[in-house]
């Protein structure tokens, strides 16, 4: 007897769909756009040059039209969203109309800015979201691997700051910016190896867990940064740094060159770990495995993966990663101080959840926390009309209308956060 | 086993069955005895030396990794990979692979179908693909029909008939006899861990059973017929969605009257659970009214829906049912601890509890060593009493059992049963939701059938099986299509007081 195949029934929302909601969103983000940063820019040129200084090529535009202009490029979006959007145009309906407002929003800052200052050098735009992404990407990275395998990750955080200090510790005494390298990653998986004892071995709740681990790296490297390097910084805090290598060629690219192509060994070495996890979890047996693991631990076991193995192997994994990610400050930019991550860990969880648990994602939510960083550093720089505090809380603010808002239904490894236990 | 054999394991729920077939396939470790294979001992370290040694295993609960497609899920832990250490997928020759076993062996498949989207039927058969694309010689099949249509049962007997006249030996895990009958060459009675015999598939179903429990049982649920009142529960144009935000029940409508039997069949996940959560208060409504003895009882809390008359034997009794780690005395007054005599202002009186208690294991015929033992330590059937006890303690209205004997023994299912019935008889209005359609015929005496959130018929007690197992299906008789149209019954509303309710 033939049975009609179950096709999913569609869900009627009625008339408020989510688009519909993220449109009438838009279109207040528009009209607020539109109105009041129209309003508060001067008739002065707002310039995005694309060197370092006001000099050079630049894409010019009058502040009050281009505030204008871009807002109602914002309404526009909304608008459409309001009457019918096919799914498809979704993301990049909304890209849009978040980015006029993002640029109506800078046409009013850049306009109104102090004479002499009126301008926004792109090229270090770039470059401090980037590396303001940094440690964020690395921390994600950890994140995915971790949660993939069904094992939550919050300690992230404690991660990358046994990295950082792992790596500026070992790095000065060696004077080797490359044992500092391999430290870093040690000293991550420390933190990993200890997660994964405790969660996967005597089944700890995971979240606890995590919260704990922070807690220790900071206890540790804040008091070994006491009694060891401000003691003796000479000896124990002054880590050799790696320097820039320019890639040839590449390196000449207007705006994306200076800023991408000139750029240290955690800047290649976090995008080239993007690709290749990104590859590995969905083109190869280990990432079958792991996403099984994940997902399904007794059905993997039944077919003989080794479940507790594989979540070993890739915690342990994945500390080593934020590890390298802790480095990429200690061995790079700055020396050591306590708490010096400051809650990126957990920001990087945020990009995680925001990215989807993929690391792609992950790589594009990091991006858009670092620039929400980056944003909030110019315009402290270019003397605002807003407040210090308020663009401080930028970076923190755009976290939780992204996490909340936007990602909508995300939808967890199924077994995340559920030790496995056979039989 | 011999090769090409298809041998039934059969026993009640508890009984051992599956707890030996996963030793067999390596996941638990046997602490005496051993396992021949061609005459040779085999030691299992895993399941990935069970698989080498040629046994399968579809358990009962599917081992699919729902957001994998059907190639993925079936190349997992053997996958076929290019690129040396690398380990790249090779999915075109794991979809050729698959297409090539599911063809010669006649199970269709769609090799890059989601399994989330798949019907259990097909997830099954996705399940014994995996089996096959291993090489199996031994098939293991744990309760294959617990969660199928009476027809996805048929295709699947015609799979495992297919798959022996191909030379594989299966074992067959079930506590069904019609299926057993229907397609055993050998039979093994398993009974607390013990063989208790072989038979024939020549017995008769009243000796398998005895076999099986010990002792003689009767299978049909004896009550006289139905004289239904007044309409007790009316639920009109209800929409409920589940957890995952998805419409699980479209629009119900239904009426049980006083001194009724409703039952609701259908396969499991069609809405069942969501109903009887959205009726008890559990659940949001998203549309339509509940109407208690003509009151409006939608959008009450639990508590105020129990204490307005209504019975609930919730499906899962281990999550919704029983506090585990409390006492079978405590448990027994959950739903009225804080009320005299049990309760008196802030205090709780644990004489009184204590002593109704004595008096509810008596008459329920509840096996426990004392009523202080935690209920967790009680055999299924026993804690399934316990919850029948405490919610047939109180005057009802209404009565609303969801799976009321599942994974409980037969001796303790014969009692529920009658226990149902009674309460019946005394005039109050029974909801009964079971999977097992077997249930639902013997204790309904209207049958309304769920399938995708919808009542697609409600018919009879005396309608054939086969008929209801077309609407579980989701065909019904004026849709024709392949389905042997039987025009009796569902169209013409059952015979009896019942009629007024036409389908939704």
């Amino acid at each position: 007897m033939a049975v009609p195949d179950v096709a999913v029934a569609a869900v009627d929302e009625g008339y408020w769909t989510r688009t519909r909601k993220v449109g009438l969103v838009l279109l207040a983000l528009g009209l607020l756009a539109t109105v009041l940063f129209g309003a508060l820019a001067t008739g002065e040129q707002a310039r995005f040059t694309l060197s370092e200084n006001a000099a050079g090529a630049a894409l010019e535009v009058n502040g009050t039209v281009g505030a204008i202009l871009f807002g109602l490029i914002t309404l526009a979006a909304g608008a459409v969203m309001l009457a019918r959007l096919p799914k498809r145009w979704f993301i990049p309906v909304l890209a849009v109309g978040l980015v006029a407002f993002v640029l109506s929003f800078l046409c009013w800052q850049v306009s109104a800015a102090p004479d002499g200052q009126n301008f926004m050098p792109l090229v270090n735009i770039v470059r401090g979201t980037f590396l303001l992404a940094l440690p964020l990407i690395f921390g994600s990275l950890a994140g995915v691997l971790c949660e993939r395998s069904g094992v939550v990750n919050v300690a992230i955080e404690g991660q990358l700051l046994m990295g950082a200090f792992s790596g500026a510790l070992f790095g000065s005494i060696s004077g080797s910016v490359w044992v500092g390298l391999v430290a870093a990653a040690i000293g991550g998986s420390f933190i990993s190896l200890l997660l994964a004892v405790f969660s996967i071995k005597y089944l700890v709740d995971q979240v606890v867990m995590g919260i704990v681990l922070n807690l220790l790296a900071l206890g540790i490297t804040g008091f070994l940064y006491e009694r060891l390097m401000q003691t003796n910084a000479e000896r124990y805090n002054s880590a050799p740094r790696f320097s820039n290598w320019e890639i040839p060629l590449l390196s000449d690219i207007p705006v994306l060159g200076p800023a991408l192509f000139r750029g240290n060994i955690f800047l290649y070495l976090a995008l080239v770990l993007v690709l290749v996890i990104h590859i590995a979890l969905f083109r190869t047996r280990w990432g079958l495995r792991t996403r099984s693991v994940g997902e399904h631990p007794t059905a993997a076991d039944t077919l003989g993966v080794k479940v507790l193995g594989l979540r070993y192997r890739n915690v342990i994994m994945a500390g080593a990663i934020a590890g390298i990610g802790g480095a990429s400050y200690t061995l790079a930019l700055f020396s050591f101080t306590k708490n010096m991550i400051g809650g990126k860990g957990f920001i990087a969880l945020a990009a995680l959840i925001f990215g989807r648990w993929s690391p792609t994602g992950a790589l594009l939510a990091a991006l858009f926390f670092g620039f929400a960083d980056q944003l909030a550093t110019y315009l402290g720089a270019i003397n605002s009309v807003i407040p210090g505090q308020f663009l401080a809380m930028l970076p923190y603010l755009a976290t939780i209308l992204a996490v909340a808002g936007l990602v909508g239904r995300v939808r967890a490894p199924a077994a995340d956060g559920k030790p496995y236990i056979k039989g | 086993m011999e090769p090409g054999e298809i041998h039934a394991l059969l026993g009640e729920n508890g009984a051992g069955k599956s707890t030996l077939m996963n030793v067999l396939y390596g996941l638990y470790q046997p602490d005496e005895g051993e396992i021949l294979v061609d005459g040779e001992p085999l030691k299992l370290r895993g399941p990935s030396d069970a698989i080498a040694a040629g046994i399968g295993m579809v358990h009962q609960h599917f081992m699919l990794v729902p957001v994998f497609t059907v190639t993925e899920n079936i190349m997992l832990g053997a996958e076929q990979v290019r690129g040396g250490i690398a380990g790249f997928l090779d999915r075109r020759r794991a979809r050729r692979e698959v297409a090539e076993v599911s063809q010669r062996y006649n199970l269709r498949v769609d090799p890059d179908a989601m399994i989330e989207d798949l019907p259990v039927g097909i997830q099954q058969r996705v399940e014994i693909v995996k089996a096959l694309t291993r090489d199996v010689d031994l098939l293991i099949l744990d309760e294959p029909t617990a969660v199928l249509t009476p027809q996805e049962t048929e295709d699947l007997l015609t799979v495992m008939r297919s798959l022996k006249a191909a030379g594989k030996s299966i074992v067959f895990i079930t506590h069904k006899l019609g299926e057993v009958k229907a397609i055993a060459d050998r039979i093994t009675v398993i009974r607390r861990g013990r063989t208790v015999g072989t038979a024939s598939p020549q017995a008769s179903r009243d000796e398998l059973a005895a076999l099986m429990v010990g002792r003689t049982v009767r299978l049909t649920v004896d009550k006289t017929p139905a004289t239904p009142g007044e309409p007790v529960l009316e639920v009109a144009g209800l929409v409920v969605d589940d957890d995952r935000q998805v419409r699980a029940v479209d629009g119900v409508d239904l009426t049980v009257r006083a001194g009724e039997v409703l039952g609701i069949a259908g396969v499991q996940g069609n809405g069942q659970t969501e109903l009887i959560e959205a009726i008890m208060g559990l659940r949001p409504l998203l549309a339509g009214t509940v109407t208690l003895d003509g009151q409006r009882i939608d959008g009450w809390s639990t508590k105020k829906v129990l204490r307005a008359g209504v019975g609930y034997v919730p499906e899962d009794r281990s999550v919704d049912g029983l506090v585990k780690e409390f006492s079978v005395a405590e448990n027994l007054v959950l739903d009225i601890y804080d009320r005299p005599p049990f309760g008196r202002g802030l205090s709780i009186r644990p004489d009184a509890i204590a002593r109704s208690a004595k008096e509810r294991i008596e008459q329920f015929d509840v096996r426990t060593s004392s009523a202080q033992a935690p209920v967790g330590t009680l055999s299924g059937g026993n804690q399934q009493k316990v919850i029948v006890a405490r919610e047939l303690s109180r005057p009802l209205k209404l009565f609303i059992a969801a799976q009321p004997t599942r994974g409980v023994d037969v001796g303790s299912i014969e009692f529920i049963h009658s226990r149902i019935i009674r309460e019946r008889d005394v005039g109050t209005a029974v909801l009964v939701v079971s999977s097992e359609l077997d249930e639902v015929i013997g204790l309904a005496d209207r049958i309304a059938v769920m399938y995708r959130g919808q009542i697609i018929g409600i018919v009879g007690p005396d309608t054939p099986r086969e008929e209801i197992g077309l609407l579980m299906a989701g065909i019904t008789p004026d849709s024709t299509g392949d389905a042997p149209a039987t025009t009796d019954g569902v169209a013409s509303g059952p015979e009896g007081p019942g009629s007024k309710d036409e389908k939704a």
